[in-house]
């Protein structure tokens, strides 16, 4: 019983410890962009590798789901002869919850495993010592680039992903389901605002904040070799993931508290 | 001047440095010898303050580094150039972009950057890969790039870890031969971990065996060939433990 215990608190130790970590790398980026020049280069270079790249993974997720949102709810809705709602509710839906969730989980696993990899090979070929040796701090030549390209390019590409979702419900809707086009937007319009926009969009910067710090966080603590490079991507995965879900709850709940829908 | 005094590490409860004292005088190069695993590399790594000891003290031209934080660290490193064993040069940049680093960060005019990294890379015969990827070069190759590298800022310390390890006997000695040449070209203080005795000899003015996490021995490379000293006779030409302890048959051993 006493051996349970003995580990049940090394594994909350070593939790906390790793909330420590990020928090202080998250401190440490902070402090960077606001003490340090901005490297340009290096942090376009990776908008282009985060941002542009992922357009074409997002923008198909965002599409389908708006697709399959449409169709699953105009079959409920047309039962009660409200087939007009669809339009409403697939754009509030996709603002809210839909475009960021789902951009950011995509993000994670694309760009969060490929941050945590690189990193993590960095570190176990010294590549990140031979940094530190040369007076350039890690933090500032690779976390700081990769952190607010994300805080760009997330918002962006979820962004893209609602307007993708909404105009695929859209063509789904009125083209495939015959629901009336001029109804399906005056409808949309009406009860969609620029705070279900606005909400899905904030929940995106803290979207690309949590996958950044958790990616550069599990890259530079990769253990050795090339198992532990697996197992850090592995993590960074899951753990940016299982954070967006979490979070969103969170803020979905604060967001409402603050500003009723 | 380096000077370490006490210094002790230990990863996860396991002690690597037990205590080492020594010290590297301006402009001479000493090489420090030992058992794989023995903690060479982790003492290199202290004297330019990427690990941070237990207890101890790393003094560099007389400041000591240890109780220095990251933000104060930067211009204590900058004294120094490191070949790293693997070379560690960074993937996604160019031969040319890799040596020109350290210049770009201490931004340095293009005009400037461009001869001192033709100048380098010339040292090391390597002009004509200049725009080649590390992954499209060889292992000898990589080690030349990477001194070229550590060498470019014109440090005041040279580290050297493990320079000619997983290359053939002739590449070893081409890198010996850049080190004296580097040594002579930039008149660099240098350390250098190994455990290639053709090298130790070449490259260094004085030996130091590092044994049980402390230093066990230091000399010229003749003293240290002309040592009695059981333990480093037994490092300097190669004897098994087994063969030391007389358990290995005396035909086996003369087969080995």
């Amino acid at each position: 019983m006493s051996a349970l215990v003995a580990r049940f608190g090394e594994y909350v130790l070593g939790q906390l410890t790793q909330l420590g970590q990020l928090l202080l790398l998250f401190f440490d980026i902070a402090r960077t962009t606001i003490t340090h020049r901005p490297r340009w280069s290096v942090t376009i270079e990776q908008l282009y590798k985060i941002g542009w790249q992922s357009q074409a993974v997002v923008l198909i997720t965002g599409a389908f789901t708006g697709m399959v949102f449409a169709v699953q709810t105009f079959h409920q809705f047309h039962k009660v002869k409200m087939d007009t709602a669809v339009g409403p509710v697939v754009s509030v839906a996709m603002a809210r919850e839909l475009a960021p969730v789902l951009t950011a989980l995509m993000v994670a696993g694309r760009v969060g495993a490929a941050i945590a990899a690189e990193l993590g090979t960095m570190k176990v070929t010294e590549q990140l010592d031979a940094l530190r040796s040369m007076g350039t701090s890690p933090v500032n030549y690779l976390a700081v680039p990769r952190f607010l390209a994300l805080l760009v390019a997330l918002p962006l590409l979820t962004a893209e992903s609602m307007a993708f979702g909404i105009f695929a419900g859209y063509v789904v809707a009125v083209q495939m389901l015959g629901v009336d086009q001029a109804y399906f937007l005056k409808h949309m319009f009406d009860f969609t605002d620029v705070k279900d926009v606005g909400s899905g969009l904030v929940k995106a910067v803290f979207f690309a904040m949590f996958i950044a710090l958790v990616s550069c966080h599990k890259g530079f603590t990769a253990g050795e070799g090339a198992e532990g490079v697996g197992r850090a991507t592995t993590q960074a995965v899951v753990v940016s993931s299982l954070t967006v879900l979490i979070a969103n709850f969170f803020i979905a709940v604060l967001f409402n508290a603050i500003i009723p829908p | 001047m380096i000077r370490v005094e006490g210094l002790r590490k230990s990863f996860n409860g396991a002690e690597v440095l037990r205590g080492v004292d020594f010290e590297i005088s301006e402009g001479e190069t000493v090489v420090i010898i030992g058992r794989s695993g023995g903690g060479k590399s982790v003492l290199l790594k202290h004297l330019c303050a990427l690990l941070k000891p237990d207890a101890g003290k790393v003094l560099v031209d007389g400041i000591d580094v240890v109780p220095l934080g990251e933000g104060e660290l930067p211009p204590i490193r900058k004294k120094f150039g490191f070949l790293f064993q693997g070379a560690a040069l960074f993937d996604s940049l160019t031969l040319f972009d890799n040596v020109a680093f350290p210049l770009r960060e201490e931004r340095r005019p293009e005009s400037e950057i461009e001869q001192r990294v033709m100048e380098m890379l010339g040292l090391v015969d390597l002009t004509k890969a200049r725009d080649k990827k590390p992954a499209e070069l060889s292992g000898g190759m990589r080690k030349r790039a990477g001194l070229a590298r550590a060498c470019v800022a014109r440090p005041k310390y040279m580290l050297y870890d493990e320079p000619t390890t997983g290359l053939d006997p002739i590449r070893a000695d081409n890198i010996n031969e850049l080190i004296l040449r580097m040594r002579d070209h930039l008149q660099v203080t240098g350390v250098a971990v190994t455990h290639d005795m053709t090298s130790a000899y070449k490259i260094a003015d004085r030996i130091a065996l590092l044994h049980d996490g402390r230093i066990y021995a230091v000399g010229t490379p003749a003293e240290i060939q002309g040592s009695t000293d059981p333990v480093v006779q037994q490092f300097i030409h190669g004897i098994s433990d087994a063969k030391v302890k007389g358990e290995v048959p005396h035909g086996a051993a003369a087969n080995n």
